[in-house]
């Protein structure tokens, strides 16, 4: 029982932190702009096609740099044009938009690919395979859940220690009086969307060394999957986007395992559903009350 | 003017629009591409309106559209497979379990009311949260949708992943325009009604709203359920309108889809989102189609650069992206068509509101 169930669990640990680092970039926009940011998860889409061009041209050790200083460049760009504009325009409106950047990001991707899948590049030593037990699996389902928790612990670090993560902090708590006490509300948000779209450039690299295959639409899914691990862990709250990735990876694939593929992907809405209508804030959020 | 000449004014309007229609079509063909672009127009209008009644004029922010389209579409055509049919379209599942076909009407209608009792049910848990927590919510219900309609223990009813087809369609515009205008014209009575009002106080602030004895989850469940009505019934002239069905077309970025083209016509603005959606429908599948060929000018010699497959689409998008990020309000804001027409003064009270 056991041996037919681990290969299911490592590649569930594997796509929960994957999950993670996508989840911990929404977690830290909606922290901050009360955003729901739709175009993450084509952000981490548009990484796997960097990487898939570069890759032709470069050798691996200086492509994957590039490639996440690219899906860097992208985010902020993303932020600067499309949710700048719209600071003091209602909630609405900025949600809209982030749907009309997702919208643009993946036409643009199937103009550039011509719609057609493309095969991602093999990283030497991650994509190779190991046997453990009696299960077979790449290197990259074992280096993935160490890569994520050591990446979480070096980002809670600095939220926690640094000068620019304590401005986070307090942007977050109350966006306006952190504008009065004098901190850089612009730069503080185009930090958040640096370290996300870092983050989600590590994860698309783990991920499609995982799955190969890359199409202008493959992130959507992953994408509201991470966003529903960072509702899960209570939104805000990053080791409880991590966790919420983590779990949900996992049951995932258990489900996988139990032989009802279809509704892998629908339950992780049920738990999404049930986790707002009985614990909106989530596993780890704040209470906030609402205002008249 | 006074109520009675009003109506028949647009009596008359609505009358010469299908003469028109039918003349556009006498003169076009059925097959032409302004006629099929008035088809699905008139059936986006229909979507946009129904998901505009909720968006823009309830204020709920329901990305769930596209599930309650899959659900009128599968109502619809699972109902009105002719039974000689079913055999070869049930292949898999030896020819279904539904032993009867019902008509084209009754599967319309009955498109309509399954997604309106399935929203009724969605309803009642989801409409308690707010604003993004209510999108992601709705979202995942479509999804969750589209994946039990795909499941093939449901095979003998829903085909499972497996096209439906050979159900009734329509082939002239004249019945889509028949059923699109009778729906939108049952939105805006309703919008014009004490519960359109109610709605609109909901949107603009819910706790003034229910200080005002507006019960807010009978009025907002109210909103849900008739939206998805007609919703339903979009879906089921949209499967009329491709001839065949398949669960996994109906995607969140329908959903999406619809929402930009309310954003475009302008939220709480009916003929706004009507004119909207012709709008897109003809830039997406019309006028912009030169954008995916490519083009030699000057006899050959200077290829015009960009324009290959999918130019289109990312035209299309930055041209959404300017609209939303620049003219928020759309084409009509929250006016009307009809309200443009009005004497100066009615204008001067709107400003003293503002």
């Amino acid at each position: 029982m056991f041996d037919k169930i681990l290969p299911y669990l490592l590649s569930g640990i594997s796509v929960g932190g994957q999950y993670a680092l996508i989840a911990v970039g929404y977690t830290m926009v909606y922290g901050i702009l009360r955003l729901i940011n739709f175009a993450h998860g084509d952000i981490f889409t548009a990484a796997g096609f960097f990487m898939v061009y570069i890759a032709t041209a470069l050798p691996v050790q200086i492509a994957i740099p590039l490639v996440v200083v690219l899906t860097v460049l992208l985010g902020v760009t993303v932020e600067r044009v499309a949710y700048k504009p719209l600071r003091s325009a209602p909630r609405m409106s900025v949600m809209i938009s982030a749907i009309g950047v997702s919208y643009l990001l993946q036409n643009l991707m199937w103009y550039v690919t011509g719609g057609l899948a493309k095969q991602y590049p093999t990283i030497p030593w991650i994509s190779n395979s190991i046997t453990i037990g009696k299960a077979t699996t790449k290197v990259v389902t074992l280096i993935t859940p160490v890569l994520t928790i050591l990446l979480v612990i070096a980002l809670v670090t600095i939220i926690q220690k640094t000068k620019i993560g304590m401005a986070m902090r307090a942007v977050s708590k109350d966006f306006e009086t952190a504008q009065l006490m004098g901190i850089k509300i612009n730069s503080v948000i185009s930090t958040t969307f640096v370290i996300g779209s870092l983050l989600a450039a590590v994860g698309s690299v783990l991920y499609f060394s995982n799955y190969t295959s890359v199409t202008p639409t493959v992130g959507a899914m992953p994408g509201l999957k991470a966003f529903v691990a960072a509702v899960f862990g209570g939104i805000g709250s990053i080791p409880g986007a991590v966790i919420g990735a983590f779990i949900i990876g996992i049951c995932e694939n258990i489900i996988k395992a139990l032989g009802y593929t279809t509704f892998s992907d629908a339950f992780t809405f049920a738990l999404l559903i049930v986790i707002l209508l009985f614990k909106p804030t989530g596993l780890f959020g704040e209470k906030t009350s609402e205002k008249v | 003017m006074k109520k009675s000449t009003k109506n028949i004014i647009n009596i008359v309007l609505i009358a010469l629009m299908f003469v028109v229609l039918y003349v556009l079509e006498q003169q076009f063909g059925r097959r032409s591409m302004l006629v099929t672009v008035l088809k699905k127009g008139a059936i986006y209008a229909l979507i946009a309106v129904s998901m505009n009644l909720l968006n823009g004029f309830t204020g709920l922010f329901s990305l769930g559209q596209a599930g309650f389209m899959l659900v009128g579409a599968y109502t619809y055509a699972v109902l009105t497979i002719p039974m000689a049919k079913r055999m070869a379209v049930y292949q898999y599942y030896d020819g279904g379990i539904i032993n009867f076909t019902v008509p084209t009407i009754v599967g319309i209608i009955a498109a309509g009311l399954l997604a309106a009792v399935l929203a009724w049910l969605i309803g009642m848990p989801v409409l308690r949260l707010k604003s993004d927590y209510l999108a992601i919510a709705t979202l995942g219900f479509a999804e969750i949708i589209r994946a039990i309609i795909q499941w093939d223990t449901l095979g003998p009813i829903t085909n499972g992943s497996n096209l439906l087809k050979t159900y009734p369609t329509f082939k002239s515009v004249i019945p889509v325009f028949i059923a699109a205008t009778i729906c939108i014209a049952i939105i805006v009575f309703l919008i014009n009604s004490t519960y359109g009002r109610a709605f609109k106080a909901i949107r603009d602030d819910e706790i003034a709203a229910e200080a005002m004895g507006i019960n807010l989850f009978h009025h907002k469940q109210m909103a849900f359920v008739i939206s998805s009505f007609f919703a339903g019934i979009g879906g089921a002239l949209l499967a009329m309108y491709q001839g065949s069905l398949q669960a996994n077309a109906f995607k969140s970025s329908m959903t999406y889809e619809i929402l930009l083209i309310v954003v475009i016509g302008g939220m709480g603005s009916i003929s706004g989102s009507v004119m909207a959606s012709f709008l897109f429908i003809a830039c997406s599948e019309w006028w912009l189609r030169f954008l995916d060929t490519e083009m030699m000018l000057f006899g050959g010699t200077f290829k015009v650069p960009f324009l290959r497959s999918g130019f289109r689409m990312v035209v299309f998008s930055i041209v959404i992206m300017i609209v939303v990020l620049f003219f928020r309000k759309g084409i009509m804001g929250e006016k009307e068509l009809w309200d443009l027409y009005k004497p100066r003064k009615n204008k001067k009270v709107e400003g003293n509101k503002a």
